[in-house]
């Protein structure tokens, strides 16, 4: 630990104290309603694990049942039309806000944000323990929609009015619509709490010598998210209140006169493109809060294996920011087809190009920390890779769907789909694996098991791309999305073999998940001992043991006086200089 | 490792590139409008498939070729070229937007103006799980509808809930199969009575979603004699994936003989 202690860092360490909170006592508040942002953070990952194996089997049901429309399922039986169209509901809603919005945020942030900016805690422990506990509630309510009168909802995780407004509207969209939102609006509640505390930390409590432009680049993903977060969230549970009323007080915001069943509605003058625009103005941002702490992850990541500083790192932060502000003016594209002025796409439709320029630097950058460098292929850094190229590939189909002519065609095809999952389905996914094996070390004391590790990404990265990649294929020739069974249309029964296809790579796919669930869990009790730093980083987690202890640093503030990636500098003692070594000439940016 | 990544990456950037070319996957197009967008898809189809061989093939190699040896020299020493970003971002800008830009002509022209004075007026309904059409007749008028007219079970004329006592709407013809003369532009005008359904037509290049309280109107010109399929693209319930119909598209002679039968069986 460098840095003699000055006057300033006195300071620092008073409002550190002033921060930190009793240590636990007995096992509830140790490990049940903890304080510790490092166990919440867990708690975090362990419930989006949980999650993700969750909608994984729901994603296998559907797979299996569009391949076999009349076999009969473990757990489910017959699937019939409006039972898929549950699986699909729910298989969109649990992944995208119980896996990709609280893993990389709620669960690496949570543990790793305030060690790396050098902070004993969040700024808030008892607003974060309730965060994480309003998620576990949301994700229980959500469950729940399984298992009342009518199933889960069949209204999709974008849940468009009036078929989600109205109860008669189909199976489903009885209780099991109302759990579905509630949990949603849930979620939103706590996911604003989070946001609050990641940015108050990430402003108030970084150590001295900690910068702005001295933070890895992890910790500015997570502050733009936590930013995005707070201006989407509030959108979102605002819609959800207005369809609650809609769906139960007879209001009409979304619902003009309409006929269901042959039963004339109630409802008067409502629109269904308002909540369209609402739900995108936060469903847009929601995907940047899903692969930008990927993006973060992975910059670090590229940065510490290839033993070289990150290429372009003021780029690589304005290029986030970037992405962020625009995040929130691009929403109409998911909308071309909807009805609204076909002028105003125009706007959207160049604002979205617009957002591919950021994308585009920052793969220029993560290309350019490669050049010349000295690459450690261990399992994160395989993922980081594995990251890129997904990021690559489903970024690339953005410019079609951004273009309102060729939407015509690819809008709501299996072209969008394959586009979606690539870049903010698997890639987030990717990240999520990348910063498991890198940071597990830290957080559980253990290394995992590294030729488990290669064999699960090589399975993985195939697999993705063998299910992705041919839904490009089906969308360009028309297949419709959604459709639980493709059997009544000539041209779709005519794609069948492709799903086929998709289907058996999802299963050999899914299959090889157990690898990674597997190794995590043995690891956790088995695994070789860590030492305090495995990969030779150079960033503040690193420079505290192994797990670290309850306030972090035991009882020091450390000092920052180098950038977060400091490798290969010529001259220094070994090919990486931490963040608080003495400072080298060229840190700080 | 460097060499199995390079080696993986390569093959599923070749193997992706090859099923994107290899066969061609749009539709055969159908309408006028289909030859400029075929054109605009695969220039951006082009484009893209060169960025993504570049990246993609770069990223193998760079993983191969500086991995870690015993012999490797030591890294370049950089934080980034500031020279180097500003030329790729003002590269990628221009492409971007440059794109964007080509392929506004045919929206423009597709959604901007109203369709010509000659064009066949057809009224297109939604519902839970059909479509239906209606024509204005020889007088030319759509007759009044009313949702409290609607029986959706009856279908026809009841489906789409049409006011018989509106002397416009005695010449009107519903049907639940899509009729349009070749060559003559097609003045839809698209709504729904339940929930959100989209007319889609492959063939004709044609999406657009039916929204409940609008009444949208868009045009386009089926250019040749053919049976096409509507799959429904937004999902709009359990029947969602049989919200199916077709579109025959005849000659201006078969078009009116067709039209007279349907005005005949009505009297």
């Amino acid at each position: 630990m460098a840095g003699g202690t000055g006057g300033g860092e006195t300071i620092m360490a008073t409002s550190a104290t002033a921060h930190a909170h009793a240590g636990p006592q007995g096992f509830i508040r140790k490990y049940i309603f903890s304080l510790d942002h490092k166990v919440i953070g867990i708690q975090y990952f362990f419930l989006a694990l949980t999650a993700v194996f969750v909608g994984m089997f729901l994603s296998l049901l559907m797979r299996i049942h569009l391949i076999a429309p009349l076999a009969s399922l473990p757990l489910v039986g017959e699937i019939k039309p409006e039972t898929y169209l549950s699986l699909l509901t729910m298989h969109g809603t649990i992944m995208v806000f119980f896996v990709l919005t609280t893993a990389p945020q709620g669960g690496f942030g949570n543990y790793f944000l305030p060690i790396q900016i050098g902070a004993p805690d969040m700024a808030f422990p008892v607003l974060n323990m309730l965060s994480f506990w309003t998620t576990f509630v949301g994700f229980v309510v959500i469950i729940a929609a399984f298992f009342v009168q009518g199933g889960a909802p069949l209204h999709g995780w974008t849940g468009y009015p009036p078929l989600s407004a109205v109860q008669s509207a189909g199976p489903g969209e009885g209780l099991g619509a109302d759990l579905w939102i509630t949990s949603i609006a849930i979620f939103c509640l706590a996911s604003l709490m989070g946001a609050l505390n990641f940015l108050t930390t990430t402003l108030d409590m970084r150590a001295k010598g900690m910068t702005m432009m001295r933070m890895p680049l992890t910790v500015w993903s997570w502050f733009i998210t936590a930013i995005l977060g707070l201006l989407a969230f509030g959108v979102l549970l605002t819609a959800g209140i207005l369809l609650l009323m809609d769906r139960n007080l007879g209001t009409s915001f979304y619902v003009p006169q309409i006929i269901v069943n042959g039963q004339i509605m109630l409802h008067k003058g409502g629109s269904p493109l308002l909540w369209q625009h609402l739900f995108w103005f936060f469903g847009h941002p929601e995907v940047y809060i899903a692969i930008l702490p990927g993006m973060g992850v992975t910059s670090q990541i590229l940065s510490t294996f290839s033993r070289k500083p990150i290429f372009g790192y003021k780029a690589m932060v304005y290029a986030m920011l970037a992405i962020g502000f625009f995040g929130f003016m691009v929403w109409g594209h998911h909308m071309f087809m909807s009805g609204m002025s076909p002028y105003s796409a125009f706007a959207f439709s160049l604002l979205t190009m617009c957002i591919g320029v950021p994308s585009a630097i920052k793969t220029f950058n993560w290309l350019g920390t490669m050049y010349k460098a000295r690459i450690r292929f261990q399992t994160p850094m395989l993922y980081a890779i594995g990251f890129v190229s997904l990021f690559v590939s489903g970024g690339l189909s953005g410019p079609f769907l951004a273009q309102p002519v060729l939407d015509i065609q690819l809008h709501d095809t299996y072209f969008v789909v394959g586009h979606f999952h690539l870049i903010m389905g698997v890639a987030a996914i990717f990240g999520m694996f990348a910063a498991t094996y890198y940071w597990f070390p830290k957080m559980f004391g253990r290394m995992m098991n590294e030729t488990w590790g290669r064999i699960h990404f090589f399975i993985t990265l195939i697999g993705t791309y063998a299910i992705f990649m041919p839904m490009h294929y089906l969308g360009m020739a028309g297949g419709t999305r959604r459709y639980s069974q493709y059997t009544e249309v000539a041209y779709l029964q005519k794609l069948m073999p492709i799903h086929q296809f998709m289907t058996y790579a999802a299963i050999i796919t899914i299959a090889a998940q157990f690898i990674f669930v597997i190794n995590l869990f043995w690891s956790m009790f088995k695994g070789p001992k860590a030492s305090d730093n495995p990969w030779e980083a150079t960033t503040l987690e690193w420079t505290t043991a192994t797990p670290p202890p309850h306030d972090n640093f035991g009882g020091v503030t450390p000092v920052v006086h180098n950038g977060p990636y400091e490798y290969g500098v010529p001259g220094a003692a070994r090919d990486f200089v931490m963040q608080t070594d003495p400072p080298v000439a060229s840190s700080g940016h | 490792m460097g060499l199995a990544l390079l080696v993986v990456i390569w093959l599923i950037t070749l193997a992706s590139t090859y099923f994107f070319v290899a066969k061609s996957w749009l539709p055969v197009g159908a309408s006028a409008a289909a030859g400029f967008m075929d054109g605009q898809f695969h220039l951006t189809l082009i484009i893209m498939g060169v960025v993504f061989l570049a990246a993609q093939l770069s990223l193998g190699y760079l993983a191969w070729r500086y991995r870690e040896q015993p012999s490797s020299p030591p890294v370049a020493y950089s934080h980034g070229n500031v020279k180097l970003e500003v030329i790729w971002t003002a590269l990628t800008t221009i492409l971007f937007v440059g794109l964007n830009l080509m392929g506004s002509s045919v929206w423009a022209a597709q959604r901007f103006e109203p369709a010509g004075p000659g064009a066949v007026q057809v009224e297109v309904t939604g519902m839970q799980f059909a479509w239906y059409f209606r024509y204005p007749g020889p007088d030319g008028k759509f007759g009044g509808t009313s949702i409290k007219l609607m029986d959706p079970s009856a279908g026809g004329e009841a489906a789409v809930g049409l006011d018989t006592s509106d002397p416009a709407s005695k010449d009107d013809v519903v049907t639940g199969t899509m009729y349009l003369p070749v060559d003559r532009e097609v003045d839809v005008s698209l709504r729904s009575v339940d929930v959100i359904h989209s007319f889609f037509v492959p063939n004709l290049r044609f999406k657009q979603d039916a929204v409940p309280g609008l009444n949208i109107h868009l045009h386009f010109k089926p250019t040749a004699v053919g049976e096409y399929e509507i799959a429904c693209a937004e999902l709009c319930g359990l029947g969602h994936y049989k919200m199916h119909g077709m579109v025959h598209v005849v000659s201006q002679e078969d078009f009116d003989k067709w039209l007279a039968a349907r005005e005949a069986e009505k009297q």
